[in-house]
């Protein structure tokens, strides 16, 4: 690939001529232009299409179970999704200006848009870093790991106990903390050895792993502040729908669901045993589920330890169907299948940022940015559509 | 003007092409050249050829006795798994689009290259990756599913699912990169004076199939990736265990590889219309119909994927509806054959070894199709469902089909390739071998598939056991033909005697470049052609090739390529 000297006003320079960037098997820009776009197009349709075997498990457990998505959906924090959702369409943004500042061979506006998007794009992931780790926190793992019991898991590494967050959220931004570190130091090493350019490129990499923290760390205080004012606003469990609770456990059940609010804390370490013993018994239907109850009102008695970080906001496990865990297991396939596209949107974007610090886009040359913006849009809009299906269930 | 300077007007220098256009490893390795990545592909899948083809003769030889206990049990379960696995991932879906395909395809549009060079070299390594991964489960504790990795034994089963899921995978985006490829070709970059309907009929192949690696391989990558995390996260979708569905496994499964079985049979049923056009010197029959019946099977081949699942308890009315439609895949794959036998009558038909390989594939191709009506049935594929008559008809079909086309299509464009010719008769008794030992393997298939032997058993009633050893001799003859045909050509890449550009008189554009092709394909703009029309080309034998009337008078000579940079 050949490399252009960064000059201010690439369009009307005319020295470096045309053709620069077109590939020999091409006749003409326009040819190569159609080729790429007609390219990109037909590889969404393989993306919808990769998508489309979740969203048919999704459909076809939603039709068969609509109770599980019923209990589920309150797990999922509808502001951090809102918020993650707002973040994507502000980045979508970002994109379709960048595209137009190439299509004007404005590079330095391309670059600035890009970096942009790629800052949101890191925030999205740090947000939903503070989703999954709150959930794997209190158990909502896919199906076979999963131990919903109604309990926070302890903090143990000393750096998440000093910063009051979770064990996960600190595995989970051990691989960015570490990036940061090279990107830091690589923007410095070639800052002095001299090449400005790829200097530049690592520092916009800095700024967009900043953009993960900033989103981990607002995600962070956000949850802090919604168990502050948890603790003080409800005592009582969130009541889960009453008609899905109905056409779940049945009215067996009903005398455990009226159980005193006192023996909150009780209730949940039993369920623990429950939710261990519906998952030890492996296949079952509600008949099974019904002795597993029995089973766990028998050890009531004997079981004594309280739960340490009981958050009221959690809905009771035992009113849970077991059926519960495939929600979450298709919540993370969709959501991490996603969030793996984001990454890949990092790092085509930070390919178009470093074409733009290198001053490549001009009038008649910037298909590129336009391909990267069509794949970026497309990846916004899957989660315009897992947002509603999964965190606006009602 | 001299001859020499006519030859070098039309074909080059003699001694300057894509072979040795650059030199070392490197220049093969990181090149974006179709017609190497072509060969390289070429290459690569005749080795999973023939070391798949050993695990199926390993098989064979274990079948000779009832009861031979020559593999253990486990054993045998994970070599038919990896034969099968191989062959149809590393060898049968990439064969003809990404081996032929590529070398042949951008020179039948007049053009350099495809339209994305890189995207055609990641897709080769890819590929190499892939394989690498299907091997490294055969190392790792192999894969005793099948080739089919059916939920819920894949998730419990203790052998290498992971890795071979992921090779598996990786080939899938392999070969979804050749469709984009492909596809993105054919529209953007056909010359002018190049309509739809002006195109060779391979090149509608390959399009037809480049649809299908499009729209049905990303459902495998979510399948497989769904598969992955089912051994490796326990998401349980497809785990009754934890409340999920193994059916649904099935239905994802078979919405890919139903269709996959079109990605394998349609490019060799181009293949088959240009050979049998050429080899007849004939305008082929119904052009328009075989086009037209390439999108339609593409089209029908999405619709049918419920009839691998008729006895898994799916409703009685889904099972009518995916049986009907499934007779319906009959009706263009009919039009095709019935416009082959029309082209070939009143031809002046040349049964070189290209030629004995086309007629080897309509009869094969249409015992493995018909035979697919008695398993579309309901009725019938009840008593027949995973039987050797199973077994039988898909391979009737894969390699009565697709690998017979392969070899007669390397036969023909393999002077293309290396500027060598074969020798005829060994090429026509390797073709003979070919066709005399894969009828003997599977015939008595049908046969004891139909009396009840059902298929992946390693050990069997006394009753079919003469079956199971005239199968035995057949597969080992069909090895003894593909061997002597790979030795053929290689001897002919080698020590052939050399050709120039058009030895058979195709009409098509690729004939019109030198053998092997320069760098940049074509010394001359490419002069727009009918592909069938045969009549006005001349021989010249001071230039030992098939040309067009007009090259011959200096006036309509075409122009030459313009110097690139």
């Amino acid at each position: 690939m050949a490399v252009v000297e960064p000059v201010h006003d690439a369009h009307h320079d005319d020295h470096h001529g045309h053709g620069e960037f077109i590939a020999h098997h091409f006749e003409s820009a326009e040819q190569q232009y159609d080729s790429g776009k007609l390219g990109i197009w037909v590889f969404l349709v393989t993306e919808v299409l990769f998508f489309s075997g979740l969203f048919v498990a999704y459909t076809l457990w939603r039709s068969h179970h609509p109770e599980v998505f019923q209990q589920a959906h309150v797990f999922l924090d509808k502001v951090l999704g809102g918020i993650n959702t707002v973040v994507l369409l502000f980045s979508s943004l970002t994109m379709a200006w960048g595209v137009r500042a190439a299509q004007l061979g404005q590079n330095k506006t391309v670059a600035n848009m890009t970096l942009i998007t790629m800052v949101c794009a890191a925030m999205f992931l740090g947000i939903k870093a503070v989703e999954y780790s709150h959930k794997w926190d209190i158990g909502l793992k896919p199906a076979r790991d999963y131990t919903y019991s109604g309990l926070h898991a302890e903090a143990t590494y000393p750096l998440a106990v000093a910063m009051g967050i979770s064990d996960w959220l600190v595995i989970l931004s051990i691989i960015p903390a570490l990036l940061l570190a090279v990107f830091v130091g690589m923007a410095v090493f070639l800052r002095l050895t001299s090449k400005p350019v790829l200097s530049q490129l690592f520092v916009g990499l800095a700024i967009t792993v900043g953009g993960y923290f900033l989103g981990a760390v607002g995600g962070q205080v956000y949850m802090k502040a919604m168990d502050g004012g948890g603790e003080h606003a409800a005592q009582a469990p969130v009541v889960l729908h009453a008609s899905s609770l109905e056409r779940q456990d049945g009215p067996a059940v009903e005398p455990e669901s009226g159980q005193d609010p006192a023996a909150g804390g009780h209730e949940n370490a039993d369920s623990q045993t429950t939710a261990q013993q519906a998952a030890d018994h492996g296949p079952g239907h509600d008949d099974a589920a019904h002795d597993d109850h029995a089973h766990a009102a028998d050890a009531h008695a004997g079981d004594s330890h309280a739960a340490h970080s009981n958050d009221p906001h959690m809905p009771d496990p035992d009113k849970l169907s077991r059926d519960v865990r495939i929600f979450f297991s298709i919540y993370y396939c969709m959501t991490g299948l996603h969030a793996f596209h984001i990454l890949g949107g990092i790092a085509f974007l930070s390919w178009i940022y470093y074409r733009s610090l290198e001053n490549h886009w001009r009038p008649d040359y910037f298909g590129p940015v336009d391909y990267v913006g069509l794949y970026w849009h497309l990846v916004d809009l899957i989660w315009i559509y897992l947002f509603p299906m999964l965190y606006l269930i009602d | 003007m001299t001859t020499a300077e006519l030859r070098r007007e039309l074909f080059g220098h003699a001694d300057k092409n894509y072979l040795n256009h650059s030199r070392g490893f490197l220049s093969w390795a990181l090149t974006l050249d179709h017609k190497r990545i072509g060969i390289m592909y070429l290459v690569g899948v005749t080795v999973a050829l023939l070391l798949a083809g050993v695990f199926a003769l390993i098989l064979r030889t274990h079948l000779w006795y009832a009861d031979s206990g020559m593999l253990s049990d486990a054993t045998y379960n994970k070599m038919f798994t990896l034969h099968g696995a191989i062959m149809v991932f590393s060898f049968i879906i990439p064969s003809v689009p990404a081996a032929l395909g590529n070398f042949v395809l951008p020179m039948m549009l007049g053009a350099k290259d495809v339209a994305f060079p890189r995207l055609n070299l990641a897709s080769f390594y890819l590929w190499i990756f892939g394989t690498a991964f299907l091997l490294l489960a055969l190392v790792t504790g192999s894969l005793d599913t099948g080739w089919t990795f059916y939920t819920p034994y894949s998730i419990e089963t203790q052998t290498s699912v992971v890795y071979a899921t992921f090779g598996a995978f990786i080939l899938g985006f392999s070969s979804i990169f050749t469709g984009i490829n492909f596809l993105v070709t054919v529209n953007t970059m056909r010359p002018a004076g190049m309509g739809w309907f002006q195109m060779p009929l391979f090149i509608w192949a390959l399009y037809s199939t480049a649809i299908i690696q499009i729209l049905a391989t990303p459902v495998l990558g979510i399948t497989l990736l769904l598969l992955m995390a089912e051994r490796i996260l326990g998401v349980g979708i497809f785990n009754p265990e934890l409340g999920g569905d193994p059916v649904l496994f099935q239905h994802f499964f078979w919405f890919y590889s139903h269709p996959a079985v079109y990605i394998m049979i349609l490019p060799a049923m181009g293949v088959i219309s240009e050979l049998i056009a050429v080899y007849s010197q004939k305008k082929i029959f119904g052009y328009s119909f075989i086009a037209f019946s390439s999108v339609a099977i593409a089209i029908l081949g999405f619709l049918v994927w419920g009839h691998h699942m008729f006895t898994s308890g799916q409703s009685m009315v889904v099972n009518l509806i995916f049986s009907a439609i499934t007779f319906s895949v009959a009706i263009p794959s009919a039009v095709k054959v019935f416009n082959w036998l029309s082209t070939l009558y009143k031809g002046s038909i040349l049964l070189s070894t290209p030629m004995c390989y086309a007629l080897s594939f309509i009869f094969l191709f249409g015992i493995g199709g018909l035979t697919g009506l008695f398993l579309g049935a309901l009725s019938t594929d009840i008593h027949l469902h995973d039987t050797y008559f199973v077994v039988a008809h898909f391979h009737f079909v894969m390699v009565g089909g697709t690998l017979t086309a392969l070899l007669g299509g390397v036969f023909h464009w393999w002077p293309k390739m290396f500027g060598r010719m074969y020798n005829d008769l060994l090429g026509r008794i390797g073709c003979f071998l070919v066709f005399t030992g894969f009828n003997l393997t599977f015939f008595p298939q049908f046969v004891m598939g139909a009396r009840g032997m059902p298929r992946r058993y390693a050990s069997y009633d006394p009753e079919f056991v003469i079956f199971h050893q005239w199968s035995t001799i057949g597969a080992f003859v069909l090895g003894l033909g593909i061997v002597l045909s790979v030795f053929t050509l290689i001897y002919a890449a080698l020590y052939g005697r050399k050709v120039t550009g058009n030895p058979f008189n195709g009409a098509s554009l690729e004939w019109q470049s030198s053998s092997p092709p320069s760098f940049h394909n074509f010394e001359h703009q490419v002069h727009m052609h009918d592909p069938y029309d045969f009549g006005d080309l001349v021989f010249d034998e001071q230039l030992d090739s098939w040309v067009h009337r007009e090259f011959m008078e200096p006036d309509k000579r075409p122009a030459p390529v313009p110097s690139v940079h």
